[in-house]
Parts: C-alpha cells; sequence; structure tokens
C-alpha cells in the first residue's frame, strides 16, 4: 500500500513549506506558487510534495468537497457506496491529472462534492461534525481509502514526488484560488506515501509543516478524547486536528490557541502583568495535551485566513513578505523574491509568534 | 575588469562548479548577478579571491570558507560562515539564523540584523579570532555555547528595549559579546558576567568599529565606551563538574 520509493540520490534537506495568499481575494494560478517551493527543490527529496487551494470550486461554494485517493477500485467502490448512504452527493469526477514522468504509483484520486443531512437522532452534530465523522470513519475504517481534504471551496492536492512534479501532475495551473500553500517533503520518521504527503487537512483547515512533533504521543492521545482518529502515519496530522479542535469546536480565538500550541516559558510568565500571566498559566494548565513540544514551523490555510507559525525556540526557518495586496510565508526568503522579486517589507517574525493574514474588510471568502 | 556570472539559469551546483573555475584562472574579483537561493556560495574558498553578489544567496553561503571575501548587496539567509576558517564577509542587508555557527576565525559584518542562534560555538585559536559585528538587532541564542572571538551588537536603529534576545550566551566559556544597549539578567545564560566596557575593552572595540564602519563607508561614529555592555564567561570550564569522571 504505501509507496516506499528510495532514490539513489539525496542531498541533505529539510522540508520546505510555502503559502501565498492574496487578501483582497483575488484568485490567481497555481503557478506561481509551485515555482516558489521549486526553488527550494533542495529541501525535499521527492518524496512527497502537495498544495491546499482555496477559492477554487466557487460555483460549489456551499458543498464540502471531498478529495479521495484509492489503492484499489474495491476501495473506491466502498468508499463510494458509504458516500451515497450518508450524504447526498452532488457531483463525482476523477481529479484530472497529466502525466509526468517523475510521477508513478499514482493512487486513484478523485473528488466528491457532497453535504450530509442534519441527524435526528443527534442534533448535536451539526453538519461540519457529521463529515468530520466521515472523514475519519473513512480514514480508519476503509482498506486503502484515504481523504486527501473535505472542505468547502478548498481542495488539497498531494503524493509522492517533488512539489513541482505533483503541481504539474495535478494540472493546478488551472486552478485559481486567492491562498495556495504548498509542501515539499523530507520524510525522517515514517515512510513517503501518498497519503503521508502534505497538506494534511480537516474540513477547510490545511496544514503544511516543516519539523517534527516530540509530543505527538501526548498530543494523539488528547486528540483521541474527542473522536480525532490518526490514520496517516505523520505527526503533522495532530496539528490539523488540534486547529480545528482549540478554535471550531472550542471557538478559542486563535492567538490563544496559538498560545496553547507553542505556550510561553514558565520563567516568561513570571515576568508578565498579573492578568496576561494568568490567562497564560489557565491555557497551560487547560490545554497542556495541546502542546506542541519539538521543531516545527507551519503554515494553515483555512477558509478567508492564512497562518504561519513557529515552534517558541525558532528551531525552524520562517521568512514572510508582502507585496502589495498579497502576505508570503516560506522556509527561504529566495523562495518569495521567485514570485515576488521587489516586495514591500521582508521579516523574520518571532518564534512562537502566529502572523496572520485575512481577507480584507467586506471581502467574502466565496 | 571583474568576472561575471548571471546566475538565473544555472542550479547551484552548476554556479559553484562556475566558481571554481574563476578560482582556478587566478581572477581576483567576481560578480554574480541574478543569485536567488544558491547554496554553498564560496564555500571552503582560500584567498585571493572576492565576490560580490546581487541578489539573496542561498544557505551555507561561505561555509568552511578559508580566506575569501565575500559582499552581498542585499539580504542573506540562513547558516551565513558555518565553520567558516577565514576571510571576511559584509552583507548590506539581513541575515537568518545561525550566522556564523562554529566559526573559527575571519570577520562577518551585517547592516541589519540577525536572527536566532548566531554566533554559537565560534572559538578562537592563537591568531584566530572571528569577529561578527550585527548592525541592528540579534534573536535568541546570541553566542550560545560562545569558546572565543568577538561579537558586537551596534543597535545602529537605537531600537527600544534590548538588542539580544533571551538566552544570550548560554553555555558561554571563553570569547566576548559586546551590546550596544540594555541587557537585563534574565536575558542571560547561568554561564555569563556582565561588565562595563575598560580600557583594554575599548581599544579591541573601537578597532572593530572602525572597521565595520570603513566597510560600509560610515563616517567615523561617535560611539563612547559607556554605551556597550561587555558579556563574558564567568568560566572556562562550566561543565567540568557535570563531566568529569
Amino acid at each position: 500500500m504505501a509507496t516506499n520509493r528510495l532514490l539513489p540520490f539525496k542531498d541533505y534537506g529539510g522540508c520546505s513549506i510555502v503559502g501565498v495568499m492574496d487578501q483582497s481575494g483575488r484568485l490567481f494560478g497555481g503557478d506561481a506558487v509551485i515555482r516558489a517551493i521549486a526553488n527550494m527543490h533542495e529541501r525535499s527529496n521527492g518524496l512527497g510534495g502537495g498544495f491546499a487551494a482555496y477559492g477554487i470550486y466557487p460555483a460549489r461554494a456551499d458543498q464540502y468537497a471531498m478529495h479521495l485517493m484509492f489503492d484499489t477500485a474495491a476501495a473506491k467502490a466502498e468508499t463510494e457506496a458509504l458516500l451515497h448512504e450518508r450524504c447526498f452527493v452532488h457531483h463525482a469526477e476523477e481529479i484530472p491529472t497529466r502525466h509526468h514522468p517523475n510521477i508513478t504509483g499514482e493512487p486513484l484520486v478523485h473528488r466528491y462534492f457532497i453535504n450530509i443531512e442534519p441527524d435526528a437522532d443527534r442534533p448535536f452534530m451539526d453538519e461540519d461534525d457529521l463529515v468530520v465523522e466521515l472523514h475519519m470513519h473513512i480514514n480508519a475504517a476503509v482498506q486503502d481509502a484515504f481523504v486527501f481534504s473535505a472542505g468547502k471551496n478548498m481542495g488539497c492536492f498531494k503524493g509522492v514526488g517533488y512539489p513541482e512534479d505533483l503541481g504539474a501532475y495535478f494540472r493546478l495551473d488551472e486552478y485559481e484560488a486567492y491562498t495556495w500553500i504548498a509542501h515539499g517533503r523530507f520524510p525522517t520518521n515514517t515512510t513517503g506515501w501518498w497519503g503521508g504527503a502534505h497538506p494534511f487537512s480537516i474540513l477547510d483547515w490545511a496544514i503544511v509543516h516543516n519539523g517534527e512533533i516530540s509530543s505527538y504521543g501526548i498530543n494523539k492521545r488528547y486528540l483521541r478524547n474527542f473522536g480525532y482518529e490518526r490514520t496517516l502515519q505523520t505527526d503533522t496530522e495532530v496539528i490539523a486536528y488540534l486547529f480545528d479542535l482549540l478554535i471550531r469546536k472550542h471557538e478559542l480565538p486563535l492567538e490563544v490557541a496559538c498560545r496553547a500550541m507553542a505556550p510561553p516559558f514558565w520563567a516568561d510568565i513570571e515576568r508578565m502583568g498579573e492578568d496576561e500571566a494568568a490567562q497564560a498559566r489557565a491555557i497551560r494548565a487547560v490545554y497542556g495535551g495541546a502542546l506542541l513540544n519539538g521543531p516545527f514551523a507551519v503554515v494553515v490555510g483555512s477558509t478567508g485566513r492564512m497562518i504561519g507559525f513557529s515552534d517558541r525556540t525558532k528551531l525552524r526557518p520562517q521568512v514572510c513578505a508582502r507585496g502589495g495586496e498579497r502576505l508570503y510565508i516560506a522556509s527561504e526568503e529566495a523562495a518569495i523574491r521567485t514570485i515576488c522579486p521587489d516586495p514591500d517589507i521582508v521579516w523574520h517574525p518571532d518564534a512562537g509568534e502566529p502572523v496572520v493574514g485575512e481577507l480584507n474588510v467586506g471581502v467574502r471568502a466565496r | 575588469m571583474a568576472m561575471r556570472i548571471d546566475a538565473a539559469n544555472l542550479h547551484y551546483r552548476e554556479l559553484n562548479e562556475r566558481i571554481h573555475e574563476v578560482v582556478s584562472a587566478r581572477e581576483t574579483e567576481l560578480l554574480l548577478d541574478s543569485v536567488l537561493g544558491h547554496r554553498y556560495i564560496g564555500a571552503g574558498l582560500k584567498g585571493g579571491l572576492r565576490i560580490e553578489i546581487n541578489g539573496v544567496p542561498g544557505n551555507d553561503l561561505a561555509a568552511f570558507m578559508d580566506g575569501a571575501e565575500i559582499i552581498v548587496n542585499s539580504n542573506a539567509q540562513d547558516g551565513v560562515a558555518n565553520t567558516m576558517n577565514d576571510g571576511s564577509i559584509v552583507i548590506h542587508g539581513d541575515a537568518g539564523d545561525i550566522l556564523g555557527h562554529s566559526m573559527r576565525g575571519g570577520t562577518i559584518y551585517v547592516a541589519g540584523l540577525v536572527g536566532y542562534r548566531c554566533g554559537i560555538h565560534c572559538k578562537a585559536y592563537e591568531s584566530k579570532l572571528p569577529v561578527i559585528v550585527v548592525g541592528t538587532t540579534a534573536g535568541d541564542y546570541l553566542g550560545e555555547y560562545m569558546a572565543g572571538g568577538a561579537i558586537v551588537v551596534l543597535n545602529r536603529d537605537d531600537e527600544p528595549g534590548s538588542p539580544v534576545g533571551r538566552f544570550c550566551g548560554t553555555g558561554m566559556h571563553g570569547g566576548v559579546i559586546f551590546v550596544r544597549g540594555e541587557v537585563d539578567d534574565y536575558q542571560l545564560g547561568a554561564e555569563v558576567a556582565v561588565a562595563e566596557v575598560g580600557e583594554a575593552d575599548w581599544g579591541i572595540l573601537e578597532a572593530i568599529v572602525a572597521d565595520y564602519c570603513t566597510n560600509f563607508d560610515l563616517g567615523p561614529g561617535r560611539l563612547s565606551p559607556d554605551e556597550f555592555l561587555k558579556l563574558y564567561p564567568r568560566s572556562s570550564r562550566p561543565y567540568g563538574k557535570l563531566y568529569a569522571y
């Protein structure tokens, strides 16, 4: 099932991440983010790459776009039976691809535009909850089927290969989005396989990550209490589920959620004013299970918002820039300058401090 | 007349091979245009060549460099001068994280700021004395495990607060850090002592700053020793008791 393709030649690397958001909501093609991630080719080793795009399905913006991969025709048949049983499927199609010499061992990748009727027996579950439940169920219970993404007006495209090759394979130059995030993978702890490529996604959250989560065991046990099952063999998965839990379910403000995941050191809390210190202590006490330890830099996409975020001791690189209406976040400045040669401002955000881009006031995400 | 290479369509390996050809031809001046993330420029190069870079060079610029001279007309990325042995680097913009990591000799002058973990574990031996001068501010872990050499943070923009971050000099057991501006105790590693800049120190510092100013075409500064703090190790062997058995 897992594609474990070892390449004969490897450069030493480290994952690459890029995010580009047009805060005016203007849509732009995938070629730009492909060029940016390709500039950092040496940071990945051909064992994974992927993209998330926001705003790509405006005609079906009220439907959940479920991107699914199947390793077998049987997995596809079983999943489709499940979808027709639980959902209203508005439209289904194979995701168009273009032959690429460097992309091999590709699974079937299809997309389904769905809605789910409320469950009269479980009125506390809204449609988002039902989609999450379905997403988890497919990943955990359907052999050889995995959900790439299942959000509204967005989608993830990913696989085994270099990101620029996968971008061409998935014909991303033919899509238009207001936010693109991208990842080049250099797997260190788990095998390179299609489902294990970044982004990791749940509902409209999509995460690309450079680093590793040393607290993975604690985080996964914490998330299991809330019904999140991890099935993709990769630590990054927990970050996606934590964003969903803290922000969608617990309705924490973004800054508070980020503080839960990358809290200040106790020594720093000691020096804070009384109110701030009390809040920081409370977050650490209540959300200890959500603390992410270890080196990380991530870009997080969601509807109308893009977030850059690193660990509190800055063990992975992150550079930001603004040029016109666009916010750029990347592992290296050269990647940004590949597509924005003369940015208005370039800066290195402080460790643990989120950088947030949102659509301008009055601009609707869909 | 300087040799010129346009890096626009070159992979970093091709670019570095071209640079090595220039070295073999005993050229002394090289101008690189359209550099954009090309790695390892100047890696291991001995003296005799001056390389001027237009565009943002990639990671590990001047790694293991051994005498060459590099001028960067924009920002630099992470890992500048990794384990550099000799030579000089002048950066007219900002630099990223881990600049001067394990540096053993030579000079790095940065016009703007540097990121996290700069000058960690740089070291000195006899005539080898690495010098890093940061124009504005430095991130956390500056000079962590520093074993020798000198780091100067000039705070040229007079930023409010301290121009250095936290964990400054943690594990320091050699060398010296001069900071123009405030440093609070909580920012310092337990191994760091703080003093005013004395006459002998000022002699060293003044010479370093004068050379920095020459490289950036700045007029003679009007700095005085009382604007600086000197950070130095309390012990040359802080972990002796921990590891000796």
